[in-house]
């Protein structure tokens, strides 16, 4: 998510594949130290959606088909 | 004479230069400024509509069809908070809300509402936002839909860490609290019209 333009790509690729692995790996790695704070939208055994957030690659599940990253919530006035 | 007119002529021409050169300098800066090259703007009044275009598409992958439909017809969100929990057997709590199920109101762009649902109880306001400080596209403002997506992920995936960033606040200091009841009660009237029709087409489906 960016201000002004919504939704972004930012990289995309197979787990499977160790280059591209080593490439998302990166890419969470990068958005995580510019401050930002990802998520998956997954659904509950009872079917609900609901996000899980993630902190390190690895808790990322090998099925998710996307990660969302957004700005780290502050608190505002 | 000769060199009388001429020196006459000098002063007058000295004199004349100094009345008429400011305005000549300024005529020719004028003329500077309207040739010169502008930078073009890179402004598009349409990005900020189809950024919320966009993120209207991936607030409704996301979240329960009944929330997407809610977002749709009231404009916010309600999301069920999870932390409650009942008193230890035993034990009586001095707080009589202990225990009791509530829920947050999500608005685009506002604090997030908490309330007890089964009395209508406003609790806190919970004021948080999510700033790019990098400002990619020149505001660090998220798009609305963005805006509520981002609180959905942050309260249904890790709801204590985001109420600990959030400053707290009494209900009404920056959501009018006749609106959220409004809101509260056009949500009931939402739900009893919803249950209304799954009901109706339920019955459309065993009647065939």
């Amino acid at each position: 998510m960016k201000p002004g333009h919504g939704e972004v790509l930012i990289a995309e690729g197979d787990v499977e594949v160790a280059r591209e692995e080593e490439l998302l790996i990166e890419e969470f790695r990068h958005q995580l130290d510019q401050g930002m704070w990802a998520a998956v939208p997954e659904r509950t055994t009872v079917g609900r959606r609901e996000a899980r957030m993630i902190k390190a690659f690895e808790d990322i599940p090998r099925d998710a088909d996307r990660v969302i990253f957004f700005p780290r919530a502050a608190g505002g006035v | 004479m000769l060199l009388a007119a001429i020196a006459i002529g000098v002063v007058i021409v000295a004199l004349l230069w100094d009345l008429v050169l400011p305005s000549v300098k300024e005529a020719v800066e004028r003329w500077k400024a309207r040739r010169a090259i502008i930078p073009g703007s890179s402004y598009d009044p349409g990005r900020e509509r189809r950024a919320e275009q966009r993120a209207r598409q991936l607030l409704r992958s996301c979240v329960n069809d009944e929330e997407w439909a809610m977002y749709s017809d009231l404009g916010f969100i309600r999301v069920w908070g999870g932390l409650s929990r009942a008193p230890r057997r035993g034990r009586i709590s001095e707080d009589p809300r202990a225990g009791a199920p509530y829920a947050y109101l999500v608005y685009p762009h506002k604090p997030i509402v908490a309330y007890l649902p089964q009395t209508g109880e406003l609790l806190n306001e919970y004021c948080v936002e999510f700033p790019d400080e990098t400002r990619p596209y020149g505001s660090s403002r998220l798009p609305d839909s963005d805006d509520v997506l981002a609180k959905w992920m942050a309260l249904t995936g890790d709801e204590r860490r985001l109420l600990s960033m959030a400053n707290m606040h009494l209900p009404g200091r920056q959501v009018d609290p006749k609106r959220v009841r409004r809101d509260l009660w056009h949500l009931s009237q939402w739900e009893r019209e919803r249950l209304r029709r799954a009901g109706r087409s339920q019955g459309e489906v065993g009647a065939a």
